[in-house]
């Protein structure tokens, strides 16, 4: 069996009295699709939060490659090329894709002007256009606010910003949510092209049918713990929805 | 419009435009709040020309009006940045006495009149401008006080600081050498210094907001601080720098105000802030953060000093600029609210937050 690429172990983190995560364990292996469910205050978000940076552990260890590491900060997650799309998006509305892509990460231009503060425009914009261009993203304008733009297209610079920086665990929360038929089709499409890039995603849903169609090995978090570890082989909604509300129990791995 | 010149908008496959991008240049500078807003001075100088040709649309006269409006220039360059970050400094016309008091004082004590001395002056001036606006920026940015109460303490505290330096008396003895060139020198001919000290701020600060990162990153913290800081943003710190831009302005600010006026002046700033702010709100800068250009700032000022200019010289009482700018203000606000909620469409409220009033959603 490969190593993963990202592993928590004994995770735990309380809010108060409450035990968001209570000794769980997670795992994510390369060019794969991780789909992470469970009912709402599972603790799917704060797990996503406590691997990609963005939120300190009581106890637990993180593993990302086999080597033991502590996550202080989401910057540190995205030197490691572990990206987050978060359901807000996280976008800028005033600034255009191409400043939302690398905003934080500019590139710079060459020699006196870079150190001065200049950045290489024609270099971010033209790799932004590649990063849209590979998934195949609608970006009607590189140069209008985002926030100008719909929900979907938005989604699309989200997720590209993240395949675009990401080149070990993508994590994806509610990517679907709030989209229509049709983008949901992208980015699941989309999903299915990072994995073959052997990227892992990790992909968050409620949309028991997405997450049957797409995903290659299914998480199940109850109550802060992880109550389920499947691969997904002949999975039925009814299994995933019992093992979601603790009316069926599996644990084979 | 739009959508007449795209009939392709439909289609969801690769649509990224290129070569539409160059003729899209020239509508979107149309559609820029600044450049309306150019237009309207540019109508009210051509008013004013036509109805007294002798007087208003002289040399002399437009030199006057450039002259007056370089101080508040330099002011409204920071004052930019710090809006643009959804911030606001009200702070600026109190640093700028504060600054000037203690370079004035330490000028006279140092003694003599020559360009040494006004370097240590100027030097001064510009380092305590600088750490009132570090002493702001660290309220705002870290103890998470709002930027109007923050400003508005140090407004009285930098204010009240120059009043018991001197007693409530304005110095009057500054160096010869910085009135006779920054106060009233020229340059080509009769360009005033003061305003070419202005126009540098005015084109260093433009270049920087506009093409570097460091203008980058303060667009994104006033369009979303979550988002910058998600991304590795050091948000805290460039609010920080922002303020501290604003207030080392203000103290450059404070030695030209020396120099042109060779006192003090404690007294004659205590609407400066309110006459910045509203140049570059009436330029088209959003007050909700993200959005804001300096030439927008720059036809902003010119509009109350055209009309203050105008209005004396044509005999119509000069009590009628405030009327008439108070005016703009508002207009250019309520456009601001229209073009945000018109681009904003499906975008969540969450975020945003009524600048003034920390972090509740703005009223709609």
């Amino acid at each position: 069996m490969t190593t993963p690429v990202l592993e928590g172990r004994g995770l735990s983190r309380k809010f108060g009295f409450v035990s968001a995560l209570d000794e769980a364990d997670f795992e994510v292996f390369p060019g794969e699709v991780t789909a992470l469910i469970g009912d709402n205050g599972a603790g799917k978000s704060t797990l996503v939060k406590a691997l990609s940076g963005s939120l300190a552990l009581d106890s637990g260890e993180i593993f990302f490659e086999g080597q033991p590491i502590v996550l202080s900060s989401p910057s540190q997650a995205s030197l490691l090329g572990i990206e987050t799309v978060y359901q807000d998006l996280a976008l800028a509305p005033h600034l255009t894709p191409v400043q939302n892509v690398y905003l934080g990460r500019e590139s710079m231009s060459r020699g006196i002007a870079g150190r001065l503060g200049f950045m290489n425009v024609p270099e971010m914009t033209n790799k932004s256009r590649e990063a849209f261009e590979d998934l195949g993203a609608t970006v009607r304008s590189l140069t209008a606010p985002v926030g100008s733009m719909s929900g979907g297209q938005r989604q699309a610079i989200a997720i590209a910003r993240a395949v675009h920086w990401a080149n070990r665990v993508i994590f994806l929360d509610e990517p679907t949510a709030a989209l229509g038929v049709r983008q949901t089709k992208n980015v699941l499409d989309t999903i299915r092209r990072v994995r073959d890039k052997g990227i892992a995603v990790v992909f968050i849903s409620h949309s028991m049918p997405h997450v049957i169609d797409i995903a290659d090995r299914i998480q199940v978090l109850r109550l802060g713990t992880r109550v389920a570890n499947i691969t997904n082989s002949g999975t039925t909604m009814e299994e995933l929805v019992g093992l979601m509300t603790g009316a069926s129990t599996r644990t084979t791995p | 419009m739009n959508t007449t010149t795209e009939p392709e908008l439909g289609k969801e496959t690769s649509a990224i435009e290129a070569i539409r991008q160059k003729e899209k240049w020239f509508t979107r500078i149309v559609k820029m709040q600044a450049f309306q807003i150019f237009l309207v001075l540019l109508v009210l100088v051509v008013v004013f020309s036509l109805l007294a040709p002798d007087t208003f649309a002289q040399f002399s006269n437009l030199r006057l009006v450039v002259q007056n409006a370089s101080i508040l220039a330099v002011l409204g360059v920071g004052m930019t940045y710090v809006i643009i970050t959804s911030g606001i400094d009200l702070s600026i016309g109190s640093v700028l006495v504060f600054s000037g008091v203690v370079s004035a004082i330490v000028m006279r004590q140092v003694g003599g009149d020559n360009w040494g001395v006004a370097a240590i002056g100027i030097a001064v001036s510009i380092v305590l401008g600088i750490l009132w606006g570090v002493l702001n920026g660290v309220l705002v940015a870290k103890a998470k006080v709002p930027p109007l109460i923050v400003t508005l303490g140090s407004l009285g505290m930098a204010l009240g600081g120059a009043q018991i330096l001197t007693g409530g008396v304005d110095l009057r003895d500054v160096p010869s050498v910085l009135t006779e060139s920054i106060g009233y020198g020229n340059v080509f001919g009769s360009i005033p210094l003061i305003s070419v000290i202005a126009l540098v701020v005015i084109v260093l600060g433009a270049i920087v907001l506009h093409r570097t990162r460091f203008g980058l990153h303060t667009y994104a913290v006033g369009s979303s601080e979550e988002a910058a800081r998600r991304v590795g943003v050091r948000v805290d710190r460039h609010l920080i720098r922002i303020y501290a831009l604003s207030g080392g302005l203000a103290g450059l600010a404070g030695i030209l105000s020396l120099s042109q006026f060779s006192t003090t002046a404690i007294a004659g700033q205590s609407q400066t802030n309110l006459n910045v702010i509203a140049a570059v709100v009436i330029g088209g800068t959003s007050l909700f953060g993200g959005y804001g250009t300096i030439f927008g700032t720059v036809v902003g000022l010119f509009i109350p000093a055209v009309l203050q200019n105008g209005f004396v010289i044509t005999g119509v009482q000069p009590f009628w600029q405030q009327v008439a700018v108070g005016a703009v203000l508002i207009a250019a606000v309520y456009i601001d609210q229209v073009r945000r909620s018109s681009t904003r469409r499906g975008n969540s409220q969450k975020n945003r937050k009524w600048p003034i009033f920390g972090r509740k959603s703005p009223p709609q």
